[in-house]
């Protein structure tokens, strides 16, 4: 079996002798075997640890998760720095989640939480933040500041949990660089290992700006036409 | 001047620390090989101990009782009883900031039963709490700004006078070697079954780095011996199937299509039933086909994907090949109940550290459980003995490693897990033992012949791999010889040529520099 393998500006070949083999374990085979220098991130290998992302003729999956066929072209995931190979540094796409305050301002209260409460942001805390999703968005080619897919629904998580005290923080700080410049073109969802929809929550969160008055600035800016 | 306070580590004990001593006004600094979200925390799923009694009636005198029970008298009973005791308000605390439950019909956190415990005790939130557990504690820590260095290995402690002054750690990224200077520094590293190389369930992650560089410095380990088997991981590749397969009527066949063994017996007797089939030539499987797809698509999903990715079987329809592997590891850096090493300002929590909780076997459920409660504790005390300094980063030589290796250590690591796995595992005895350790100190005295084909300086994970393949090789001599010295059976470790417990051996496992103590 023959894969391409993305280093560099350049691809380079590598045959392999694996029948029904996951991409991790190919990846590891020529490591350990072939070529020591061939560099790439992994962990868990059941798909929870999220270090394995990467693309297979373009498409994000997860290395072990994904069985590899014959021809594939293995690239590392966009929109993020290549350190090395098919490593990119997570660093700045990590920062959006502090950005958009995407954590819990806990209550002294007790709040009882019920199986419907607790279903309202289950999937969105499934997220094992593999960044698939960040490296699918098209809007990073216009805005390398968007806060993205990922911190997007981990806001949603948090604002949707009844224990959360401070909303608005949240929806304040994700106006800009946030829920508007997404164009709503699904590509998120499409990718995530884990079937979570970025999509569906930046609309939810749309939804709950406009209960604090936001707008959506792209309409806004039409706006002006109307005072006579 | 401050309080600066290096944690290098961050899963749930790591990051529960970092918050601890953050509140208590010191100056923390987080260091992690990987990214907190991909520590092996995160591979948790069955659930986190705590006896609310959501379900059935529970208490922590049970809590303490079972936990006593699994751990074959080589707990420390005070240990025990205060990790039982501040369990409800430990998990209270996760509830507080954020962790996503399981929630009961009345809006209570959900409890199920695992193994060895008289009452659904264990806490969880689906087949991910460590996960969610392990993310909330990172948003946790995002909100208090806390300083998280990522991709960073740690090379060597450093030690002035016998007492601890900060830690020499290789920047995966740049390539550089950082002395960082610290009032106190806190190991949270996790455990080392990569040992056992593709016998394992453990994540690649797993390979003992803080207790290796613990002990080079003098710290004592305790009990490395213990090591916990689960019995059901996917034959070729040591994926975990959950308890909860077997839990909900699940059966082990062998080749025969034959029951061999009562399905729900403790871990360790399950694991040995199994091995003992598999040494007979035996396959064995696991089969949950009489279960029904509905019923395996709803409480199973997991295992039913991963099935069919690594063993090309359907669940529904066929069985699964398994085996026992490596799950995780009792013994660790010896530690008093303030989470202190026998070295001053060095301090060990979680899979790294021996809290004595849990003695010769595991409890499921307590080690999720022990990283919160004594990750929150340590943050706390070390910071009240900490002195105040000023902080700095130096830069330092780079280390030399052999750039023209004539045995690939790829091959020796690969040996060294098989090895482990046939002559240190679910049974072992003075001869299979005592071969081990010759090839082990085989290996070591080859070390030298051994490196790295890749010399680069950028994220050179050919590097990485080789120290942490000298680390698991230094720990496998303690291990071999702490399992020589036990000449008895315990808990999971099992003698063919002593197989009862001995009261003379009631007591730990010590190991310095200077071999057993």
């Amino acid at each position: 079996m023959k894969i391409k393998i993305k280093r560099e500006s350049k691809f380079q070949q590598y045959e392999v002798d694996l029948e029904n083999a996951t991409l991790l374990e190919v990846l590891n085979h020529i490591k350990t075997t072939q070529d020591a220098s061939l560099t790439f991130a992994s962990g868990c290998r059941s798909s929870v640890c999220g270090s394995c992302a990467m693309r297979v003729n373009g498409r994000e999956v997860l290395a072990c998760s994904y069985k590899l066929q014959d021809g594939d072209e293995i690239t590392p995931l966009k929109n993020l720095p290549i350190i090395k190979d098919l490593v990119v540094n997570m660093d700045k796409a990590y920062s959006f989640n502090k950005l958009s305050k995407a954590w819990l301002n806990p209550t002294e209260e007790k709040v009882a939480i019920s199986q419907n409460d607790e279903k309202l942001n289950e999937i969105q805390s499934d997220c094992i933040l593999c960044g698939s999703c960040y490296s699918a968005c098209p809007v990073y080619t216009l805005n390398p500041d968007f806060k993205g897919p990922f911190s997007l629904t981990r806001v949603f998580k948090y604002i949707s949990d009844k224990r959360e005290t401070d909303e608005k923080e949240k929806i304040d700080a994700i106006q800009t660089n946030g829920i508007w410049d997404c164009t709503l073109c699904n590509e998120c969802t499409m990718v995530c290992p884990q079937d979570i929809s970025s999509k569906a929550d930046i609309e939810k969160l749309r939804m709950k700006s406009s209960i604090y008055g936001y707008i959506d600035p792209n309409f806004a800016s039409f706006g002006g036409g109307l005072s006579f | 001047m401050q309080k600066n306070i290096l944690i290098i580590g961050a899963g749930g004990a790591g990051l529960s620390c970092a918050l601890s001593a953050h509140e208590a006004g010191a100056n923390v600094k987080v260091i992690t090989k990987e990214y907190p979200t991909r520590s092996q925390t995160c591979m948790a799923q069955g659930g986190i101990n705590a006896s609310f009694g959501n379900i059935k009636e529970d208490s922590v005198k049970s809590h303490i009782t079972n936990t006593l029970k699994s751990a074959h008298s080589l707990a420390d009973e005070k240990m025990v009883e205060f990790l039982c005791k501040k369990a409800v308000d430990t998990v209270q605390w996760l509830d507080k900031i954020g962790v996503c439950f399981s929630r009961t019909q009345d809006s209570k956190i959900a409890q199920r039963t695992l193994g060895g415990t008289s009452a659904p005790r264990a806490c969880y939130a689906q087949d991910y709490t460590g996960l969610k557990i392990l993310h909330t504690l990172y948003d946790r820590c995002l909100s208090k700004n806390i300083e998280i260095l990522n991709e960073r290995f740690l090379l060597e402690l450093v030690c002035n006078n016998d007492e601890i002054t900060g830690a020499k750690i290789l920047n995966i990224r740049t390539g550089e070697v950082e002395l960082h200077n610290a009032s106190a520094v806190i190991i949270a590293t996790g455990g080392y079954a990569r040992i056992y190389d593709n016998h394992s369930t453990n994540s690649k992650a797993s390979t003992g780095d803080g207790i290796a560089a613990a002990f080079k410095i003098g710290a004592k380990l305790s009990n490395m011996e213990f090591i916990q088997f689960h019995p059901t991981a996917l034959k070729n590749s040591a994926i975990l199937i959950s308890e909860s397969a077997r839990g909900a009527g699940g059966y082990l066949l062998n080749s025969k299509g034959k029951r061999f063994v009562d399905e729900l017996l403790p871990r360790d007797k399950v694991a040995r039933a199994i091995d003992k089939q598999i040494k007979n030539k035996e396959d064995v499987f696991l089969d949950i086909r009489h279960l029904g797809e509905k019923f395996i698509n709803e409480e199973l999903p997991q295992e039913r994907k991963l099935a069919k990715l690594y063993e090309n079987i359907d669940p529904i329809n066929d069985l699964i090949p398994i085996k026992p592997v490596a799950h995780y590891t009792m013994g660790g850096i010896d530690v008093d109940e303030n989470s202190q090493t026998n070295i001053k300002g060095l301090f060990a929590v979680g899979e790294c550290a021996n809290h004595h909780i849990h003695g010769a076997n595991r409890l499921g459920g307590n080690s999720l459980l022990e990283l919160i409660v004594f990750g929150r504790e340590v943050g706390k005390f070390a910071v009240k003995e900490a002195k105040e300094i000023d902080q700095k980063i130096e830069i330092l030589d780079d280390i030399k490693l052999n750039e023209n290796p004539e045995i690939n250590f790829y091959e020796i690591k690969k040996e060294l897990g098989n090895l482990f796995y046939s002559n240190v595992g679910i049974t072992r005895d003075e001869n299979s033992l005592n071969e081990a350790l010759k090839k082990v100190q085989n290996y070591i005295s080859k070390l030298p012949e051994m490196g790295i084909y890749d010399n680069s300086k950028v994220y050179n994970t050919n590097k990485i791999e080789f120290l942490e393949f000298t680390n698991t090789l230094l720990l496998a001599e303690v291990i071999i010889k702490s399992a020589i010295y036990r000449q008895e059976s315990r808990g999971a470790h099992f003698r063919i040529d002593f197989q009862e417990e001995q009261q003379i051996f009631e007591k730990d496992t010590l190991v310095t520099k200077d071999g057993i103590v």
